[in-house]
């Protein structure tokens, strides 16, 4: 941390006016009211009250972390002038919706706002209070400042998860009613009738077992990560087979325990998850920005809707079966990314964002068109897309889907590793790092590039057909610009070029809104916060992509690599002669 | 006998000839340096031969093969390589990785190994991953091999850029500027290790070159451009004394002087 500055009482009070500023939005797009009765922990504190202090408490937590001097008044002292700030910005507002009325202007400036900002008391005795308040809340964040680290981590962790549980209870109770000992405790945290919210007692125990499981592993996760390191490779080989075997189980057992709204989520988090590792290999490996991504989802999905529709109200349909119909459907996304890369192998950068941008509009507009609405069904799309059937069985439930997807999601994520550790995935990377010196490496551009939108085509290509087929239809309208930078967003914040980042990226990106939807109209409000969040904090996305031991670690390559040994005489032997 | 000849190039910007109708020899296992004051066109020169640009006339022959609108790509599958002025690694692979991307063009496996992994794909991952490995001994960078490129000191990151040029197995290596901004123990120590690319691996080697101990010291031939034109070439000797190239140099009045 920079301390050439001396954090002032002044600077201290210009971060609580931001952190005010903050508050005032919150208040005055209606957040607050609209969720005055959602408790997060029923009787005590709802979800309104935490939006509206919470700023006071980061305005808190971020000026004692400012604050240079050593003793801790001063850290107090500039976290309470943040908080009064912050708390002098709302008195502001409770003062002018008093004297004023703001309603036609701010819809939002309404007297039950001003009933919760002022406590229900009256005018004077409700600014002091919220002054207070505001002022308590960031010298408690103070307080964290102060902790050691480690207690810390855990009252804020304790805390987090508290806010977090209270906050997303209805996805929750959803999420885990097929595990029954799990589901009677939860009925039992948020058993107040009637009422939204965790109980009293239900908050007390969670936070006592969050905190204190994060206490314990503070200094047990250390230690059991050092004992697994000294365990001998075979053993860590298991230790690793069985903790991605538990992950494969769980993700087994999961869309029968989460039931078919949230299977439904997860399909949709999987389509996206398999356009991201696709564009990934685009911009993430090759640097190639593609933002009409969206096509090759389109031809797959048109694909397959062409070939499987039963409808009867297209020209040519040959009423394939799924299986029959997904690798053309592939192939001709193939052909596509090929047909498209070769007249924008010549453009770079900003330019090849235009040119793909404008394949992308190319092919809904065909596929709106009066011209092809003989084949493609104009705006009325196709519908009577067919399901996969597996033996004699239907697939046609979310959790049947999930399965088809999550296969689909292994096997990209599969060949994305395997190709990003592979000649072809270095020379990938060389055009990215410099398209010109990567050519002098003597590495093909038209081939390289045109490989890489192959690839990325062909994994878009298997997202659309599978979306075209669960959906049972498809049409123009499905092929938004939205699709194309939803999929660039996936792999910007989970990290470019990193496979485990695109996972956790459709996860927070595709998933999110989801959960978000406790906020109800503020849903898109908060998902853009929290995605400015996101990049703010780690521009580098939420898993960025790591650089692989090679050098060091022969063994665990040469361990990889068993059948060959006997090659390393043959490439020592080379070595030889040549140096 | 001329691994390189280049006859009567030139290339011109707009109104601009950076290189006009330049000749050269380049001998096979030589040390050649082109010198020439900042504008002369050596880079532009060395972009002619590796196919970054193309001349407006002119022939360039290497090995039997005419270089004149190939590719860049084409012209390294050929044997030759280059390291450039401003260095340009791939800044955000490690330095073993950018000599794998080296040994690009001496790998075969195509998408199918790639993803399956399959046994010949394996012994030529194995193999390049020890010749990567043996590169980096050789430019003693033995342990820095995980380091990003861009994290690696700047003498590491001029042998690195050699290492990766070296991984193409070329026949001529062009270096541009090789001890631009070393200090002159790292410049004793860079001239020795050019030596010895010519002498352990047989490779031809022409170098751009601003340090006049470094030309001096290990050049058998010397060529000085100014404006683009070829304005003297031989020993170091004889170039150390033509008037032509002091003038050029220093100066018009400072040959007499």
């Amino acid at each position: 941390m920079k301390k050439e500055i001396e954090f002032r009482s002044r600077n201290a009070i210009r971060v609580g006016l931001v952190g005010g500023a903050t508050a005032l939005l919150i208040a005055l797009v209606g957040m607050v009211e609209a969720f005055a009765d959602r408790y997060i922990i029923t009787g005590v504190i709802s979800m309104g009250q935490v939006l509206l202090f919470s700023s006071a408490f980061v305005v808190g937590y971020y000026a004692a972390g400012r604050t240079t001097s050593d003793g801790w008044q001063r850290r107090v002292w500039n976290a309470a002038l943040a908080g009064l700030a912050a708390g002098a910005v709302l008195a502001g507002l409770v003062l002018l919706m008093e004297t004023v009325d703001l309603r036609p202007v701010l819809v939002n400036a309404s007297p039950a706002l001003l009933e919760i900002l002022t406590f229900g008391l009256d005018t004077l005795p409700g600014i002091v209070l919220l002054l207070v308040v505001n002022a308590v809340v960031a010298a408690l964040a103070c307080l964290m400042v102060l902790l050691p680290a480690r207690a810390r981590r855990t009252v804020m962790t304790g805390l987090g998860i508290v806010i977090l549980g209270g906050l997303l209870q209805d996805i929750l109770r959803l999420a885990l009613a097929g595990l029954p000992p799990v589901a009677t405790a939860l009925a039992w945290m948020f058993a107040v009738a009637g009422q939204t919210g965790l109980s009293v007692a239900g908050a007390t125990v969670l936070f006592a077992v969050v905190a204190g499981g994060n206490y314990w592993w503070a200094d047990t996760g250390p230690r059991f990560r050092g004992r697994l390191r000294e365990l001998p490779p075979q053993s860590q080989r298991n230790v690793r087979l069985g903790s991605w075997a538990l992950v494969a189980v769980s993700l087994l057992v999961l869309p029968a325990l989460i039931g078919t709204y949230l299977s439904d989520v997860a399909d949709t988090v999987g389509i996206f998850m398999l356009l991201g590792l696709g564009l990934n290999i685009v911009v993430g490996f090759a640097g190639l920005l593609d933002l009409g991504y969206v096509a090759f989802f389109g031809i797959g999905a048109y694909a397959m809707g062409v070939l499987t529709t039963t409808s009867g109200q297209i020209v040519f349909a040959p009423q394939l079966t799924f299986w029959q119909a997904l690798p053309i459907a592939v192939a001709v996304s193939i052909l596509a990314g090929i047909v498209l890369g070769i007249p924008v192998l010549k453009t770079r950068g900003d330019y090849l964002a235009i040119v793909t941008l404008g394949f992308g509009e190319i092919i809904r507009i065909l596929a709106l068109s009066d011209w092809l609405k003989p084949y493609l069904g104009g705006s009325q799309g196709i519908v009577a897309v067919a399901k996969p059937t597996v033996g004699n069985v239907v697939i046609s439930t979310p959790q049947g889907f999930y399965y088809l997807i999550m296969i689909g999601c292994v096997i990209a994520a599969f060949i994305a590793i395997r190709l990003k550790d592979s000649r072809i995935g270095r020379s990938w990377m060389g055009v990215r790092e410099d398209e010109d010196v990567a050519q002098a490496m003597g590495i093909t551009l038209t081939n390289t590039k045109l490989m890489a939108f192959a690839t990325g085509a062909a994994l878009a290509g298997l997202s659309g057909a599978i979306f075209a087929s669960k959906v049972g239809s498809i049409y123009p309208h499905s092929l938004t610009l939205l699709i194309s930078i939803n999929a660039l967003a996936i792999v910007i914040v989970g990290g470019m070029g990193s496979v485990p980042g695109v996972v956790v990226g459709a996860l927070a990106l595709a998933g999110l809104p989801e959960l978000l939807r406790e906020f109800a109209e503020f849903r898109l409000w908060v998902f853009g916060a929290v995605l400015v969040a996101m990049m703010l904090l780690r521009p580098e996305g939420l898993v960025p992509e790591a650089t692989r031991r090679r050098e060091l670690h022969e063994e665990e390559i040469l361990g990889q690599l068993e059948p060959i040994v006997e090659a390393e005489p043959v490439s020592t032997a080379a070595a030889d002669t040549t140096s | 006998m001329s691994i390189l000849t280049a006859h009567q190039v030139t290339k011109r910007f707009g109104g601009l000839t950076a290189v006009s109708q330049l000749d050269l020899n380049i001998p096979e296992r030589s040390i050649c340096s082109v010198i020439g004051p900042n504008g002369a066109g050596k880079t532009t020169f060395f972009n002619c031969i590796t196919g970054f640009y193309r001349p407006e006339e002119g022939q360039i022959t290497f090995d039997g093969h005419s270089l004149v609108g190939l590719s860049p790509d084409r012209i390294t599958r050929l044997g030759i390589a280059r390291t450039y002025q401003n260095i340009r690694l791939f800044a955000n692979l490690t330095a073993i990785e950018n000599i794998l991307v080296g040994l690009h063009p001496h790998l075969k496996s195509g998408m199918v190994g790639s993803i399956f992994h399959t046994p010949r794909n394996r012994r030529e991952e194995a193999e390049a991953h020890a010749e990567a490995r043996r590169l980096l001994r050789f430019v003693g960078l033995t342990g820095k091999g995980d380091l990003l490129a861009r994290n690696l000191p700047y003498g590491d990151q001029r042998r690195l850029e050699i290492a990766r040029a070296l991984a193409s197995k070329p026949k001529l290596l062009l270096l541009d500027e090789p001890t631009a901004g070393m200090n002159p123990r790292e410049t004793a120590d860079m001239t020795a290790f050019i030596r010895r690319l010519r002498d352990e691996l047989d490779i031809t080697i022409l170098l751009i070159e601003h340090q006049m101990r470094v030309v001096m010291g290990i050049s058998e031939q010397v060529s000085v451009l100014d404006y683009g034109e070829k304005i003297a070439e031989g020993t170091p000797v004889q170039i150390q004394n033509n008037p032509q190239v002091i003038e050029a140099y220093l100066g018009r009045g400072s040959a007499s002087a």
